[in-house]
């Protein structure tokens, strides 16, 4: 029996299995692949012709344009010459003019290394806030931040950060000293006693301090380029996150005044377009300020376009505060959690993590709405291509080389912006799927 | 053994304001009212000290004195002895128009490009991710500056259409695409036109009332009459018949070339051109993600279930996913409606005439009513907003999901 097992009696019987044969060529490998991802149907495969075609004009006509561009030339005419009849981008334009594209016209060169520090140390103080694994102690530094930054771009006299800074740390103080007893004591107390500080310091700091300081002061005025648009976003945004989460809350609230206030105050915000604000900064909110009081532009634009995004961050916080289960709050009640402290400890951490996409959204468009102060005369980078450097006679006509740039500055800021939010939102993920 | 007594009448103490829940929230309030009716009045008298120092007032006198300006481009009668009220409704419609335009164009881009990026196509739905990445990532400014600059730079000047050999020529004999805008056919409305016009507007009721017919049909007796080919018929067959009846009285001006410049026709202007192009395909990324999460938030085992019930997939679409989707798509929808219609205030950067640039730019510029000009701006934006986020709720109250 197992003599007739082992071997066989018939010889054309195969002894061992054949070893599997690798599938067609039409069902693995690349052929399958784009058998299923482009030509799945004739329709689809129209559609891949057509998509192709697309490519291929846009890439033809641009690519030339793009490398075939001329870097060291100074000045349009030159360009041409050199280019010869030829068409291509003349993107020595950026070269020559990259200082102005990227602080303005104004902002002495001797000092560009003052801005681009802050630029630098702007990145370290965002780190901690953005990636939560590094070390808590570069808080201090990003709490720190603002006054250094503050000094560095406007610089004059040190006294004025420092006297803002005791301010806040004096607040500070009193507010801890005073939360044990009631979180508005302490709230309220703090914001008082800073400003106590800032009043009484105010008074103490000499006439002629900026004259002779460390860092020779620049008019906010001189501020320009993508400096400036990079100065909006960031303060506004960092502004306006706080008094979105006081709106919002204010509009869940349950006092008839204050939620009468906060509705009012963000419908009308998010019923206007940005510029009519822009307006207002400036032309007419001069007239709202003392009349020995001047608020440069700069300042202005930035309450404007806080307000403004404030709403807007306010109704995407509502949204997060809305999409809570009311258990939480009632269990938080259950616990004998005053509402400052539900609000701290229970509601906001998670409100909030469902608001980021919504938030960076929000800090996303604020970013690129930055561009319209261009239109009340602030030289922005885009005021400054639209003005200075397109009006100069050497650069009358670069057109799509300068808006390209200046396209392709945004879309980097801001994908990579996107981008971020989308890994913190997979890393906050805590339920379980 | 006592009963039990009151409680000791508790003597009010300053401190309860804040820490008794019996008052707090008085006390938060009146904060809240002193508060602001402290910063109004300051900011009031501010202003009025202000206005008193620089010899001002508020009055709104200038809206009825001549505007003494021209605007290339208007829908109503307008010349320059015309009132600023005039010069701001031409405004007005500008806005209104570039919006509506641009609201049209946006949403079939964003139905497009959002169903693309669903597509079993791997190419399609990468460079349908590629156009929403680009577009929503780049302010839209720069967008409407890039495209007036095609419009305006790189678009052949009326000249180049002269001659034997012109380097442009125009798209079918009626379509001119120049650097000073486009230039489009316009309709001749002849005697008797209105009898065309009425049969269409009859027609049009008609492929409505006969598609209600053949629902009430289904649902009382099960009979399922064609719609597709019955409709397009009492669309298209009664109105054509009226025109060559009334021996064609519509016909079209075509734009030509006389002199410098092309006569007849409709022009469109460049600036229109720019915003409309560029407001559509900005917001058009955006309304492509709306879309496209509105259909996948249609789960799955809905379309399965329907496929279980015997639908086939164009019924499955049109009863099943849609419905629930269009729920999920349409509130954002109208949101970036009214995102083009404020987007639609940056008109002022390439002169094209919209209220802002009426109103809020020569107007106030000439007469230096600042204030006056930015809350009337204001107000229009306001009135426009509350109207759209109207439409929103009555939407919204219709659509809910009717839960127990």
């Amino acid at each position: 029996m197992s003599d007739q097992n082992n071997k066989p009696a018939v010889a054309f019987v195969r002894e061992q299995p054949i070893p599997a044969s690798p599938p067609p060529t039409s069902a693995s490998g690349p052929v399958r692949w784009l058998q299923e991802n482009l030509f799945p149907t004739w329709g689809n495969a129209l559609l891949t012709v057509i998509s192709l075609y697309v490519i291929y004009v846009v890439l033809s006509s641009s690519l030339p344009w793009i490398l075939g561009g001329v870097w060291n030339t100074s000045s349009l005419a030159e360009c041409r010459e050199v280019l010869d009849g030829r068409s291509a981008a003349c993107f020595s334009v950026l070269r020559e003019r990259w200082n102005q594209l990227m602080f303005g016209f104004k902002y002495p060169p001797e000092f560009y290394w003052r801005p681009i520090l802050a630029f630098f140390l702007m990145l370290v103080a965002a780190a901690p806030v953005l990636f939560p694994d590094l070390p808590r102690k570069m808080l201090v530094f990003t709490g720190l931040y603002p006054f250094v930054a503050f000094w560095l771009i406007w610089g004059g006299t040190i006294l004025s950060p420092l006297l803002a800074l005791a301010g806040c740390v004096l607040g500070y103080l009193a507010y801890s000293k005073w939360v044990s007893r009631s979180f508005a004591a302490g709230f309220f107390g703090g914001i008082a006693v800073a400003f106590v500080v800032w009043w009484l310091g105010g008074l103490l700091i000499p006439e002629g301090a900026s004259d002779n300081a460390m860092l020779p002061a620049v008019a906010s005025r001189d501020l320009g380029g993508f400096m400036l648009n990079m100065m909006l976003g960031v303060t506004c945004v960092s502004l306006s996150v706080p008094l979105g989460i006081a709106l919002a809350l204010g509009r869940q609230s349950d006092l008839p005044i204050v939620k009468g206030i906060c509705v009012i105050f963000i419908e009308f915000i998010r019923g206007v377009p940005l510029i009519t604000l822009l307006f207002v900064a400036s032309v007419m909110l001069a007239y709202l300020f003392p009349p020995d009081a001047t608020v440069d532009l700069f300042l202005r634009v930035v309450i404007m376009i806080t307000m403004f995004s404030a709403a807007y961050i306010a109704e995407v916080i509502r949204g997060g505060l809305a999409a809570l289960p009311k258990g939480q709050k009632e269990a938080a009640d259950s616990l004998g959690l005053d509402y400052a402290q539900a609000m701290r400890l229970i509601i906001l951490p998670q409100a909030l993590k469902i608001s980021i996409p919504g938030i960076v959204n929000v800090a996303v468009g604020l970013f690129k709405d930055t561009t319209l102060v261009s239109v009340i005369s602030m030289f922005d980078i885009v005021g400054m291509i639209r003005g200075p450097i397109l009006a100069s006679t050497e650069w009358n006509g670069v057109y799509w080389e300068l808006f390209l740039f200046a396209a392709v500055l945004f879309f980097v800021v801001c994908y990579s912006i996107s981008q971020y939010s989308q890994w913190l939102e997979r890393r906050l993920e805590t339920d379980h799927r | 053994m006592t009963t039990i007594s009151d409680p000791p009448t508790e003597q009010f103490r300053l401190s309860m304001l804040l820490n008794d829940t019996r008052y707090r929230s008085a006390t938060f309030q009146a904060i809240a009212v002193i508060l602001l009716v402290a910063s109004i009045a300051y900011l009031g008298s501010n202003l009025a000290k202000n206005l008193r120092e620089a010899g001002l007032d508020i009055s709104f006198g200038f809206l009825s004195t001549p505007a003494g300006y021209d605007i290339n481009q208007t829908l109503i009668p307008y010349n320059n002895q015309d009132t600023n009220l005039r010069a701001a409704l031409v405004g007005i419609l500008n806005t209104l128009l570039v919006s509506f335009l641009a609201c049209a164009t946006a949403t079939i881009l964003g139905v497009f490009a959002g169903v693309l990026r669903l597509s079993q196509n791997w190419l399609v739905r990468k460079l349908m991710s590629f156009y929403v990445e680009i577009f929503r990532n780049i302010p839209v400014l720069i967008w409407i500056l890039i495209i007036y600059g095609i419009m305006t730079v790189s678009m052949p000047g009326p000249r180049d259409f002269r001659g034997e050999n012109a380097s442009a020529s125009m798209l079918l004999d009626a379509v001119a695409v120049t650097n000073r805008g486009v230039y489009i056919p316009a309709p001749v409305w002849g005697p008797g036109s209105m009898v065309v016009v009425a049969v269409f507007v009859l027609s049009v009721i008609g492929v409505f009332a006969y598609r209600r017919y053949a629902t009430k049909l289904l649902y009382d007796t099960g009979r399922l009459l064609p719609t597709t080919w019955p409709s397009i018929a009492i669309f298209f067959v009664p109105t054509l018949l009226a025109f060559f009846v009334m021996g064609s009285p519509i016909g079209l001006d075509y734009p030509a070339l006389k002199g410098f410049n092309f006569q007849g026709g409709i022009k469109i202007g460049a600036p229109l051109i720019a915003l409309w192009f560029a407001l559509s395909v900005y917001t058009g990324a955006f309304i492509a993600e709306n879309v496209r999460a509105g259909i996948q938030a249609v789960s799955k085992g809905q379309t399965e279930a329907a496929a279980a019930l015997g639908l086939r997939p164009g019924r499955i679409m049109n009863l099943v996913v849609l419905p629930q989707a269009l729920r999920v798509i349409i509130p954002p929808l109208i949101s970036q409606y009214l995102n083009i219609t404020k987007n639609s205030s940056l008109a002022i950067l390439v002169g094209y005439a919209d209220i802002t640039a009426t109103l809020g730019g020569i107007t106030m510029n000439q007469t230096g009513r600042a204030i006056e000009c930015v809350v009337l701006l204001m107000l229009f934006y306001l009135v426009i907003s509350l109207c759209i986020s109207l439409v929103m709720n009555v939407y919204n109250s219709t659509t809910r999901l009717k839960e127990r």
